[in-house]
């Protein structure tokens, strides 16, 4: 091995600096996976009825698909059968009262939050970023609530939306994303514990941006959110979230359900930073990021735009997608998906065309190092009556070393002759010769790899709010430590 | 400034090809003496395949080529030792015959981080962004490139000659104290020629040393060297003044090859 190659290898070997447990008393149900398991969840949550009745539709459909082995195949991605009922479904940090402020939340869970550079305490508030904060299965805190609550903007925990707007959960819960969607939609909606609800009246714009970050603690559980968001006619809201997980042998399971409404001339502007443990140099560990999110413009001259930096993840599964019903209804997804070691993805986007005028735009970037393996799988459908729609993709790959892959599988099936369908794709290597070059004018190693991937990624980090551009950046430093060739 | 001493080198090869030594290797270059005084000018010209490439790779530390006997001492230091970058920030340049295309990264972007790699080696705070362009917009005049040259991913799309100019660019803002050029007078026309040779005249000073690889006499006509080198089958087989460079435009390398073939 050349020397290049050896730096490249110990840059893209660095530990995973959130692997921390916090230790505090959490009260968990037995593993397994049952209707009583589905009830005693709901009651947990001081659920109604409808919503029991829900969940349990959902669990007897995934009950169905389980026994038919409907479990998805199709992703190239490869891992052990999952044995559903070794999972806890539900983990909560114990003492959990209502909590009217952030000086009741159990302080080792702040010091948690303040080791993950999460802006929960009062004073980096000034930061200006709402956060909504969900450990293991439990929204621990949402700040910034008033200055919300003046401007119109509800944004709080989910089981706490399902209490006190109800008729909201009710009209727009599965109208995206239908219990019978797919096998961990199903799944998702059957056990989720909690998760983030938005809503933003006729014409608010949010004063500010809105987080969630998403933490695993608890072991052998697995995390099943469910983020609701709704905007109305011309409201605009730009949200942001964040993963991380402690170290584990074991693999974990996150099947999460994110749902967007977006009507008449409003906006959702839907950030990820996805950085859950991605298991260690060997492949142990890891976790199964098995996600399912879809937005629905609505609305006129609606716009959804998803931006996704994917890093973590032992396994991510994965296609945020638009449905693109209102006229002039614009979709897009911006999305860096990085696989070192032995991660795998397989991602991408749907982008349905209904509406006269609909415009769709995909910017994919992906990373292989290591033996990592990346996927990009991604379908635009123009239906009959999509008049004068209009799609630009872009997939570009970028390999590091020669033990990884990238593959990518575009759909496109056009059924209105009106259309106008761009298509370009390209794969790199980031070659010794480049890295030589950098080296001859005094760049190390660390730092060409860096601004090789940096210069690869920028379309997609341009879309992202300043902070988290920076986070994504440095999260990619780490993630690539001990990887390129 | 630099001493090369009986420098042996080559690549990995599959064993028992052709010219493989008992080591395994390729030997290319097979015992080149050589001396740079500081202030001086010297051309290597040879043949193709004669290791022209080869010793300049070498120099710049190139692990593609493995050194396997000889001494390389730049600047009273073990140059051998010395990692690409550190030999890059202690001064030495190439010129890269084929400058490499880096998609994505804006050329001012790596002009920026070199410079700073290299001012941080010496213990001078890095320019900012205002700085930087400054000196930069200063430079790219002196090559004639247009300033959106700046803006675009490094090498790609520049024609042959803008990416010659853009290596001339980076030796005038590194202000390196050896540069080698490796061919960077190759497919020019006569305009692009004059730019890149007004750029190595204006680098050219009593602490500096230039090391100018080439095939054809014409750089040396703007550009006059102290030194002219033959190289053949990895080695220097003919030493002198500019006067050889122009004997060997006339008469290529032939004699110069029989005589040899007579000596043996």
């Amino acid at each position: 091995m050349s020397d290049e190659l050896k730096t490249i290898e110990s840059i893209t070997s660095q530990e995973y600096k959130y692997g921390f447990v916090t230790d505090i008393e959490q009260e968990t149900i037995p593993p397994g996976l049952d209707e009583d398991v589905v009830r005693l969840i709901s009651a947990k949550k001081s659920e109604p009825d409808w919503l029991l009745e829900w969940r349990l539709k959902a669990f007897r459909h995934w009950t169905k698909l389980q026994a038919a082995g409907a479990e998805p195949t199709w992703a190239k991605v490869k891992y052990p059968p999952i044995d559903y009922q070794k999972i806890v479904y539900y983990a909560a940090p114990k003492s959990m009262p209502a909590l009217s402020s952030l000086d009741e939340v159990d302080p080792k869970l702040l010091e948690t939050y303040a080791k993950l550079g999460i802006p929960l305490e009062e004073q980096k508030q000034l930061a200006g970023v709402a956060v909504d904060a969900v450990f293991d299965s439990v929204s621990v805190a949402t700040t910034f609530k008033e200055t919300l609550a003046e401007a119109g903007v509800i944004f709080c925990p989910f089981s706490e939306a399902v209490q006190k707007y109800p008729e909201l959960v009710r009209k727009y819960l599965g109208s995206v994303v239908p219990y019978t969607d797919n096998f961990f939609a199903a799944l998702n909606s059957a056990v989720f514990s909690d998760g983030s609800f938005v809503y933003l009246p006729k014409g608010v714009r949010s004063p500010m941006e809105l987080s969630t970050y998403f933490r695993i603690n608890a072991a052998n559980t697995g995390q099943f959110e469910r983020t609701l968001i709704i905007a109305e006619e011309g409201a605009y809201v730009s949200y942001l979230e964040g993963c991380t997980a402690p170290m584990r042998d074991e693999n974990q399971l996150h099947a999460a359900v994110v749902e967007l409404i977006v009507l008449d001339d409003a906006e959702i502007k839907y950030s990820t930073v996805q950085n859950w443990y991605p298991g260690d140099k060997n492949g142990v560990g890891g976790i199964y990021n098995f996600v399912t999110k879809r937005g629905a413009c609505r609305g006129d001259r609606s716009k959804i735009s998803w931006t996704q930096v994917e890093t973590g993840s032992a396994i991510t599964w994965k296609y945020p997608s638009c449905i693109l019903q209102g006229d002039d209804s614009i979709g897009e997804f911006y999305s860096v998906a990085l696989t070192n070691n032995y991660q795998q993805a397989d991602t991408g986007t749907k982008m349905i065309h209904l509406g006269k005028r609909t415009r769709s735009t995909i910017i994919s970037k992906g990373i292989s190092a290591g033996k990592g393996q990346n996927t990009y799988r991604g379908q635009v459908k123009i239906m009959p009556g999509a008049q004068g729609a209009r799609n630009y993709s872009q997939c570009d790959s970028l390999l590091i070393g020669d033990q990884c892959s990238a593959h990518t599988f575009p759909y496109i099936d056009v059924r209105n002759a009106s259309a106008q369908m761009e298509h370009e794709a390209s794969t790199s290597r980031i070659g010794e010769d480049q890295i030589f070059y950098c080296r001859q004018r005094g760049i190390s190693t660390e730092d060409a790899v860096s601004m090789i991937v940096n210069g690869f990624c920028k379309d997609v980090f341009r879309q992202l709010p300043m902070e988290f551009a920076v986070e994504a950046t440095k999260l990619l430093e780490v993630s690539l430590e001990g990887s390129v060739g | 400034m630099l001493d090369i001493v009986d420098l042996h080198a080559g690549t990995a090869a599959t064993a028992g090809a052709p010219g493989t030594n008992g080591a395994g290797m390729t030997e290319i270059l097979t015992g080149i003496n050589l001396h740079i005084k500081a202030g001086e000018v010297h051309a290597i010209m040879g043949p193709n395949g004669s290791g022209k490439s080869t010793l300049a790779q070498v120099l710049a530390g190139r692990d593609t080529y493995e050194v396997t006997a000889g001494s390389v001492t730049y600047k009273g230091q073990d140059l051998l030792a010395l990692s690409p970058e550190d030999r890059a920030r202690n001064g030495l340049f190439l010129s890269f015959q084929y400058p490499v295309v880096i998609p994505g990264v804006n050329n001012i972007y790596l002009l920026q981080a070199s410079v700073n790699a290299i001012r941080k080696h010496r213990q001078q705070e890095p320019l900012d962004a205002v700085d930087f362009l400054v000196l930069v917009r200063e430079k790219i005049a002196e090559v004639q490139l247009d300033e959106s040259f700046l803006h675009r991913p490094v090498n790609e799309g520049f024609s042959g000659g803008e990416k010659k100019r853009n290596e001339i660019l980076q030796m005038l803002l590194l202000e390196p104290s050896l540069a080698v050029l490796d061919e960077t007078d190759s497919g020019l026309d006569i305009d692009a020629l004059k730019v890149i040779a007004e750029g190595v005249n204006r680098y050219r000073r009593a602490d500096r040393a230039l090391l100018l690889i080439t095939h054809y006499q014409r750089l040396l006509n703007y550009v006059e060297p102290d030194r002219v080198h033959v190289l053949m089958d990895g080695r220097i087989v003919k030493s002198g003044g500019p006067e050889l460079a122009r004997e060997l435009e006339a008469g290529g390398y032939a004699p110069i090859q029989e005589a040899l073939a007579a000596a043996r």
